[in-house]
């Protein structure tokens, strides 16, 4: 037998402090935090949920973040992204999907931010179409598109400099747009013991 | 606190990680003042064969390198399947990343297809470099160093073999998976769970053959090398599990354990398989001993200690507690310890016997990947400070620095690896050792243009969303330049991956001469 016994020692008991410093301590401090606020956010309902798996399966949190910043670091409130983040306004999240990447704007409080729904699908549709100088990826195939001098259809949109051309959103593009306009993280929590009052 | 039965829980298993990690820490002192742990200069030299120090191994049918032929090949089919199974998934990984890398600047290129959307081909990129490139590329390294360490044969060969075979599968599903909606959707961790657990069962096949090999051996000192491999075989499979283990987390807690799972990573798996290699082929090619055999212990423990707490400047100024960010930036800081000592290590050796760089292309992606190794890391640490942090934090300089400690450091030192290894698995050398060469100047070059291009971008971005007078339009027009440079490495580094597939199966050929003996 060798010295082999000191790097596994060594090892574990390293990897062991980094879980108690790095998972056990934060659950309990947060888990505390939680208690004691009512968070602002409610439940998401079933179709927000579909919408989330969306956004996950089309991976949007590789270019936005959900978590707002204090001024001390970044212009996140300047930029209109509303006040800094709180572990309540998460306590639904399951994936979190905090992000850490801004090639495009935070997304925290985008349902108060932008509350239109067609602004959204268009958006979806093609980006450039409302934000000329916008990289984000165009979503089309969440769209049928149809021609016809009036509505084909109700909750239909047209495009816009178009006079014929509209877009249909799929339940799918709906979901995802209804998870967004959820996304109301601006509200402050109440303290849960003077909520009861 | 006790109110609760999960509460009761969550207490006693706070006492007992932490008793644990005192234990070891305290028998790891008793270790120390036993002096199990100071080594002979002496063991430097463990890694040489009778007459070796002062020669250079170079040629791989030299006489030299065959009295380790038996050492070498004693797993021979596994190592193959792990490494060029790893090379194939490099190209695919990088053919994705090159696309991604052009949607940034062209975000209609091939846009209006569901499958090749940015979202889909990005984690693509990410799991098929981490899950089949560098993950089994490394194992497949440290698997062939493990016997010449040892001087044990490699135990469990079809054991290895069959881990090959199932981690591939997993890597495929996984990502199949991806494009289908199967996904876990946690950075690093997307895969969906079930085929994760076949890469678990993959890793524990390798381990476990890996650790009865070391058992074995009848060496009274273990190299360095050794070391950082053995660790490195502890710490993924418990971060790989507890991050993974999705029941326990949710919201912010469910963040933290993602970055501490993601910065770990590459910290505590990636960063020690890449210096344990440095460690053994940089002082095996130049012929001498490492410079100082004893900083390499304050390298290891520093590593050890400090790697183990950074991460949570991912989420600096996020909704996580205060002094959980500190200590990350303490700790990330601290790494500057082990990184300068490795680094005076490594380069002073380099620097005594420069002139091996003109025998050995081998030596000249090992001395890259070493000097990566420094830089990134001292990058690291400079920009977990939190004024630093706060400019570069959710732009492209993060990405610029994750290129620069993965590729320029472990991706360099992982091809240095398989070019010296595969010519000793397969008892021949390379027909153009030419090719090996231009794949490492492409490939530094894409790497160099990649970090430095994206690295500037990412900090006029981060400037710009600093800039209360800024806006955010600003931001992404200043970065579309740095964007194109990107593309521009990333195709050299791609054309790189392409020379290195040629160079690998060429070498796998049969010559025609011995088939007609």
């Amino acid at each position: 037998m060798n010295k082999a016994y000191i790097f596994v020692l060594g090892g574990t008991s390293t990897i062991t402090l980094s879980i108690f410093l790095f998972i056990l301590v934060p659950r309990l401090q947060v888990s505390e935090i939680n208690k004691d606020a009512v968070s602002a956010q409610s439940p998401y309902t079933e179709n927000e949920l579909k919408g989330r798996k969306t956004y996950i399966d089309n991976g949007c949190l590789y270019c936005h973040s959900q978590q707002v910043r204090d001024p001390v670091a970044g212009a996140d409130k300047a930029f209109g992204w509303g006040r800094a983040s709180l572990p309540s306004d998460y306590i639904y999240d399951k994936p979190h999907l905090l992000g850490t990447m801004r090639t495009g704007p935070d997304l925290s409080n985008i349902g108060s931010r932008q509350p239109s729904r067609d602004w959204h699908h268009l958006h979806f549709y093609n980006p450039r179409l409302l934000v000329s100088w916008s990289i984000m990826p165009g979503f089309p195939f969440f769209y049928e598109v149809a021609t016809s001098s009036e509505s084909p259809k109700p909750g239909a949109i047209r495009i816009p400099g178009k006079t014929d051309q509209w877009i249909i959103p799929s339940e799918e593009a709906e979901n995802l747009v209804s998870y967004l306009m959820s996304l109301k993280r601006d509200r402050d929590p109440v303290k849960a013991s003077e909520a009861t009052k | 606190m006790s109110k609760g039965g999960t509460v009761d829980a969550k207490v006693v298993f706070l006492i007992l990680t932490f008793s644990i990690s005192v234990l070891g820490m305290l028998a790891f002192v008793v270790a120390l003042i036993q002096k199990q742990v100071l080594v002979p200069a002496s063991a430097a030299k463990s890694i040489f064969g009778k007459n070796e120090v002062g020669h250079s191994e170079l040629d791989a049918k030299s006489r030299m390198s065959d009295q380790w032929k038996t050492l070498d090949q004693s797993a021979k089919i596994p190592i193959l399947l792990f490494m060029v199974s790893s090379v194939l998934w490099l190209v695919l990984g990088s053919i994705f990343g090159l696309l991604v890398s052009f949607k940034f600047h062209a975000p209609e290129f091939l846009g209006s297809e569901a499958l090749l959307t940015f979202g889909k081909l990005r984690p693509l990129h990410l799991n098929i470099i981490a899950y089949g490139w560098l993950s089994p590329a490394a194992l497949g390294v440290a698997m062939w160093l493990v016997p010449r360490m040892t001087k044990v044969p490699l135990q469990n060969v079809k054991t290895l073999f069959a881990a090959g075979v199932i981690w591939n599968i997993g890597v495929i599903l996984g990502c199949v998976g991806l494009l289908f909606g199967l996904n876990d959707g946690l950075e690093w961790l997307e895969f969906w769970w079930p085929f994760k657990i076949l890469l678990a069962l993959a890793g524990a096949m390798v381990a476990i053959p890996l650790f009865r090999t070391i058992y074995l051996s009848k060496e009274e000192h273990l190299y360095v090398s050794m070391w950082y491999i053995i660790a490195a075989l502890i710490w993924f499979p418990v971060l790989f599990i507890i991050a993974n283990s999705h029941f326990l987390h949710s919201g912010v807690e469910q963040a933290i354990a993602n970055w501490w799972f993601a910065h770990n990573v590459l910290g505590l798996w990636v960063t020690p398989l890449g210096l344990g290699i440095v460690y053994y082929l940089l002082p095996k090619i130049i012929g001498h001993p490492i410079a100082s055999y004893q900083l390499s212990l304050f390298g290891f423990w520093g590593l050890a200690l400090f790697y183990s707490q950074v991460g949570m400047h991912h989420l600096l100024g996020g909704p996580i507690p205060t002094w959980l960010g500190n200590l990350s930036v303490v700790m990330s800081v601290g790494m500057a310890i082990p990184v300068i000592t490795t680094a005076i290590n490594h380069h002073v050796s380099a620097y005594r016997h420069f002139h091996v760089l003109n025998e050995s292309v081998v030596l000249r992606f090992i001395v890259f990947g070493a000097m990566s190794y420094t830089v990134s890391s001292l990058q690291g640490s400079l920009h977990s400070l939190r004024t630093f942090n706060y400019t570069t934090h959710f732009t492209h300089w993060t990405v610029s620095h994750a290129h620069l400690g993965l590729y320029g450091f472990t991706t360099m030192v992982l091809f240095g690896g398989i070019y010296y290894a595969l010519p000793r698995l397969v008892g021949r050398n390379f027909k153009h050792p030419r090719l090996l060469n231009l794949h490492f100047w492409v490939a530094a070059t894409g790497i160099i243009i990649y970090a430095v291009g994206l690295g500037y971008g990412g900090w006029l971005q981060g400037k710009e969303l600093q800039n209360v007078n800024g806006s955010f339009e600003q931001s992404v027009r200043l970065t579309m330049p740095y964007l194109v440079v990107r593309s521009f490495g990333g195709t050299l580094m791609l054309l790189s991956h392409c020379l290195m597939l040629y160079n690998v199966f060429s070498i796998l050929r049969p010559e025609k001469e011995a088939v007609i003996k």
